[in-house]
């Protein structure tokens, strides 16, 4: 019995708290395109998430490249398919791992940041600070930083995925003594407008879930400086669980239409 | 300090009430206060001050009552109208609140920005940012970030703060808590000056009995969400109730 009421109370909190989470996402729409516009802030915060960014996301996409390549090499020589390798690893980079794996880097550094951070202002009284001299919180700090997550990710895996291909390029020239032209001809010969597409797409909204859920869990942090670390460590969780949802979705409505 | 008050209230608040869950915190609380009039509202932590305060500047919402503030209830307004009001309320947080990602240059600024207009800024705000800092002694840490200042200037700079858009009423929330003692003095001889110097009205929250003593013009005793006593702080010390004397006893 307890044990029902249990899960009962975790499935009306799972929801409440999704009920929340949108109606937080309305209000952010609501603000979006009401003046004044914040375009210093949002500037800001694009050199800082973006910017920022590029080493972690270069340093893991070069590995992620070399790795990949790496792994799968012994496979295709079996099958004496080696001459697939750039098609195959572009193809599954730029479609699936590269958006994946740099927005769950992403969430980490950026959605993490941005929850303890507006969780820190939060509890110390910034936020209301900023209401009682006449500005709006949710449009000087919310607004600005959902957009520059939805504006950079996509930029950031584009990188990203640059990157994990010259690292790739990188093995197959030492191993397989494969130029770097040849290598890149054959990526963007395999590569078709259908890979790029939906993969870019997609990262866009990978970037506003990484801002929304930080946001939110920075925005209504309570309890002191234990709910910062809460918050921070909860738009982690929250945020990758909710990037596979979308990538799940993405990939489903891409079946449907290029399937 | 000798009492300034005039008839007319520049801010008023009747029947407040307001509960969380089955708590009530506040239960029909009154209060009235004049131009260039300093009232401490006292009370034990827990009876209501800074939910009241909250209330009074719409960070928080009021379950019934009215708080009037020159002619408008703010209980009724938008939020457009709100911010506007607001700018005749400067707000002293309790943990100074400062903005840590900015220097105070830019702390400062930050309001100004925002309500260029009513001050009829075109061009530079370094003149009033500047003014503002000297006004509290703090010139020359214009460029600091606010981890770089001590508690005490903290809460200068956070009054400086408070006092750049020329409001006309300004609530102290705990203004000496987590203070030193002298310092904590430093700031109520600040507090008293700019309430000579801009002839404002001050709202200030406290259970600090000197900083009342020092800078009352009139003491509201809240004890269970409701106006308990009323005076001045002479009056209150005479007066027998023990929960009155629990707050002066010492």
């Amino acid at each position: 019995m307890q044990d029902s009421e249990g899960i009962w109370g975790n499935v009306k909190s799972f929801f409440t708290e999704a009920g929340d989470m949108a109606y937080f996402a309305g209000r952010f729409f609501m603000e979006v395109f009401k003046p004044p516009f914040e375009f210093r802030e949002l500037l800001r915060q694009c050199y800082n998430m973006g910017n920022r960014s590029l080493l972690l996301v270069g340093v893991t996409g070069f590995i992620l490249g070399l790795v990949f390549t790496l792994q799968s090499r012994p496979t295709l020589m079996e099958f004496g398919a080696e001459s697939w390798m750039p098609s195959m690893v572009s193809i599954s980079i730029v479609r699936e791992i590269g958006p994946v794996i740099i927005a769950l880097i992403c969430a980490g550094r950026i959605g993490s940041g941005i929850g303890a951070e507006l969780g820190s202002m939060r509890v110390t009284e910034q936020i209301d600070a900023m209401e009682v001299s006449g500005t709006n919180p949710f449009k000087y700090l919310v607004v600005t930083r959902i957009l520059a997550t939805t504006l950079m990710l996509p930029l950031l895996i584009i990188f990203g995925d640059a990157i994990a291909l010259l690292g790739s390029a990188l093995i197959e020239n030492l191993k397989g003594e494969v130029s770097f032209v040849l290598y890149f001809n054959k990526v963007f010969n395999a590569l078709k407008f259908s890979d790029l597409i939906p993969a870019t797409i997609k990262s866009f909204f990978f970037g506003f879930a990484i801002g929304l859920v930080g946001c939110y869990k920075g925005y209504y942090c309570s309890k002191g400086t234990v709910g910062v670390g809460e918050a921070s460590n909860a738009a982690v969780v929250y945020t990758s669980m909710l990037l596979f949802v979308i990538d799940f979705i993405a990939v489903f409505v891409t079946d449907i239409f290029y399937g | 300090m000798e009492t300034t008050r005039n008839n007319e209230p520049v801010l008023e608040i009747r029947d407040l009430r307001k509960s969380f869950g089955e708590q009530k915190v506040l239960n029909g609380f009154n209060l009235k206060l004049f131009k260039g009039e300093s009232l401490v509202v006292m009370g034990k932590s827990g009876s209501g001050k800074s939910v009241m305060i909250k209330c009074l500047v719409g960070l928080m919402q009021a379950d019934s009552g009215s708080i009037r503030i020159k002619d408008h209830d703010i209980t009724s307004l938008g939020r457009e109208e709100l911010d506007v009001l607001r700018t005749e309320i400067g707000f002293l947080f309790q943990g100074s609140a400062l903005y840590d990602s900015m220097t105070v240059r830019e702390n400062l600024e930050f309001p100004l920005r925002r309500h260029k207009k009513k001050l009829h800024l075109d061009g530079s705000t370094e003149s009033l940012v500047l003014e503002a800092l000297e006004n509290v002694g703090l010139a020359k840490a214009i460029d600091l970030m606010p981890s770089e200042l001590s508690g005490g200037m903290q809460r200068r700079v956070a009054l400086a703060r408070a006092l750049i858009l020329k409001p006309n009423i300004i609530l102290y929330d705990e203004p000496t808590t987590g203070l030193d003692p002298i310092t904590s003095k430093e700031i109520i001889q600040l507090m008293r000056t700019i309430q000579e110097t801009y002839n404002t009205s001050s709202l200030i929250i406290t259970h600090d009995v000197d900083c009342a003593r020092v800078i009352s013009n009139r003491i509201i005793l809240l004890v269970d969400g409701v106006n308990y006593a009323e005076g001045t702080f002479e009056e209150l010390l005479k007066n027998k109730d023990p929960k009155v004397q629990a707050f002066f006893k010492n």
